[in-house]
């Protein structure tokens, strides 16, 4: 662990220990963010990844030091809602209610949807028929409510099929640039940490380790992240050459 | 119900049970969106033994039926904020166990009273309590609506937003409760919890938004109160006000089936 980027530092997290009932998920985890940088968090199922990103939010319990920098407001945008489908919600009721409890001046609400562009007749539309890719879009544009300046996104792009995948990262980026956000990311496309990812932290039980992609996203390190599911390597192998050519 | 009680009572009655039903018809969209059905039949059922200890010992029903409800409401938020299946399991005990005890404790004759509801006259004081009850429903839900929304679309949003869920879930089910009580009188104890969940699934099935599931609930459940009155006005006799407009919300319910369908 380097003390770079200490002035510019977001989020610093100091031996960090997460546990579910008696089994240690994260232990002794220690790593820091800087402004403007995209963290993306990567490891096998089971590796604390959700977890981790609840725990950063003080949604779950922990051990340990997580600080925020002084200004750091957080955006969240869940893995996956069980929502139930046949609510009689309509988008505008949901982002409504948050613009509503942060007391937003009731243009946020389309300006969050404008910046994910999210088709305005989409918001009268009830949350049970949006597509995979809707769905995310309204998500995203929920954690732009209230301006914040760090995203924590899990795995945006696990129910979408290709096409949306794409267009969801490219939407990141946009706003990243736009919005000079910081971005927390947990994902399982190693190809696309690669491309948009600044660091790297991956989790692992016997091997964390942090660092630039280039450095972490080595076979070597993958090999021994995802021991159990040797086909993650196979997929970054290809996916590396791919991107050095 | 005498014809002859006097004309104020009367009112007030009506009134208040018009007005309980606006209250019921807004808290049941929210209880039926949260899926804690189960949990609100159990809290209309707790309220029976303490009418039964109250009538044995000689004090205001009303009164004994709000201390076991207070009771079973924050035994029911303890057990939520635990496992799944002990909460299910706890709920089915605490469900069959109130009912049957308050059904062994309620002397014979009040029994069919106390389990079915009645109308009842009212006098200045109990109007203005329960007028004072029916403003603090309808007024809590307001103010909360967008927590409650958040919540029940996904705690860790809600949280994410800095929604107290916890703290949430209680208030919500001590203005259930208080629903519950303000109803009991009319409705009974078996059915009290009717008005709350029959309406708001009538209006489930017609409204596309939020504001419309509230306003569809409030009146299908204002039109069975309304409907039920007229009717054991026109039948007096063994006609309890529960059942009939228990009996109408479920035909309006059947009625918003066809209107689907079309």
């Amino acid at each position: 662990m380097t003390a770079e980027g200490t002035e510019s530092c977001v989020l610093s997290v100091q031996k960090l220990n997460i546990s579910f009932g008696s089994r240690a998920v994260i232990r002794d985890l220690s790593f820091a963010v800087a402004g403007g940088e995209v963290l993306a968090i990567i490891g096998p199922n089971g590796s604390g990844k959700t977890v981790l990103l609840r725990a950063l939010l003080h949604q779950a319990p922990y051990s340990g030091t997580v600080q925020w920098a002084g200004g750091a407001k957080l955006g969240y945008v869940p893995q996956s809602i069980a929502a139930d489908r046949q609510l009689p919600l309509q988008v505008r009721d949901l982002l409504n209610a948050k613009a509503r409890i942060l007391k937003l001046p009731p243009a946020a609400v389309a300006e969050a949807a404008e910046s994910v562009r999210l088709a305005p007749e989409l918001l009268t539309t009830r949350i049970g028929v949006l597509s995979g890719g809707q769905f995310q879009k309204m998500l995203i544009a929920f954690a732009l409510l209230g301006d914040p300046n760090v995203l924590l996104v899990d795995e945006p792009t696990a129910s979408l099929d290709e096409l949306a995948q794409e267009h969801v990262y490219e939407l990141f980026e946009k706003l990243r640039a736009e919005r000079h956000l910081t971005i927390l990311l947990v994902s399982h496309d190693l190809s696309v940490v690669y491309q948009s990812a600044t660091k790297v932290l991956c989790l692992s039980m016997d091997a964390p380790c942090w660092g630039a992609p280039r450095d972490i996203l080595t076979p070597e390190n993958l090999a021994a992240v995802y021991s159990a599911a040797p086909k993650f390597y196979q997929h970054m192998h290809h996916h590396n050459y791919a991107a050095h050519e | 119900m005498p014809l002859t009680s006097s004309p104020p009572g009367e009112i007030f009655g009506i009134v208040l049970a018009l007005l309980f039903a606006v209250a019921a018809g807004l808290v049941g969209c929210f209880a039926l969106m949260k899926r804690m059905l189960l949990a609100s039949d159990v809290i209309s059922h707790v309220a029976l033994p303490g009418i039964a200890v109250a009538l044995l010992l000689g004090f205001n029903p009303l009164l004994g039926g709000a201390t076991t409800l207070l009771l079973g409401t924050l035994l029911i938020w303890q057990l939520q904020k635990q496992t799944g299946l002990a909460t299910e399991a706890m709920i089915g005990v605490v469900f069959a166990g109130s009912l049957a005890l308050g059904a062994a404790l309620t002397p014979q004759e009040d029994l069919a009273e106390a389990l079915f509801g009645r109308f009842q006259t009212l006098s200045l004081p109990s109007f203005l309590l329960g007028v004072a009850a029916v403003l603090l429903i309808v007024g809590t839900i307001f103010r909360f609506r967008e927590q409650l929304l958040l919540a029940l679309f996904s705690p860790e949003l809600a949280a994410a937003t800095r929604v107290k869920t916890s703290r949430l879930d209680l208030y919500f089910l001590l203005v259930f409760s208080l629903t519950v009580l303000v109803g009991l009188r009319f409705m009974g104890a078996l059915l009290a919890g009717a008005l709350v969940i029959i309406p708001a699934t009538t209006a489930r099935r017609l409204a596309g938004s939020v504001p419309q599931f509230l306003l569809v609930s409030c009146l299908a459940s204002v039109t069975a109160v309304a409907l039920g009155y007229a009717v054991t006005s026109l039948l007096p006799g063994r006609l309890g006000l529960g059942p009939v407009v228990a009996i109408l919300s479920t035909l309006l319910f059947a009625l918003s089936l066809l209107k689907r369908s079309v």
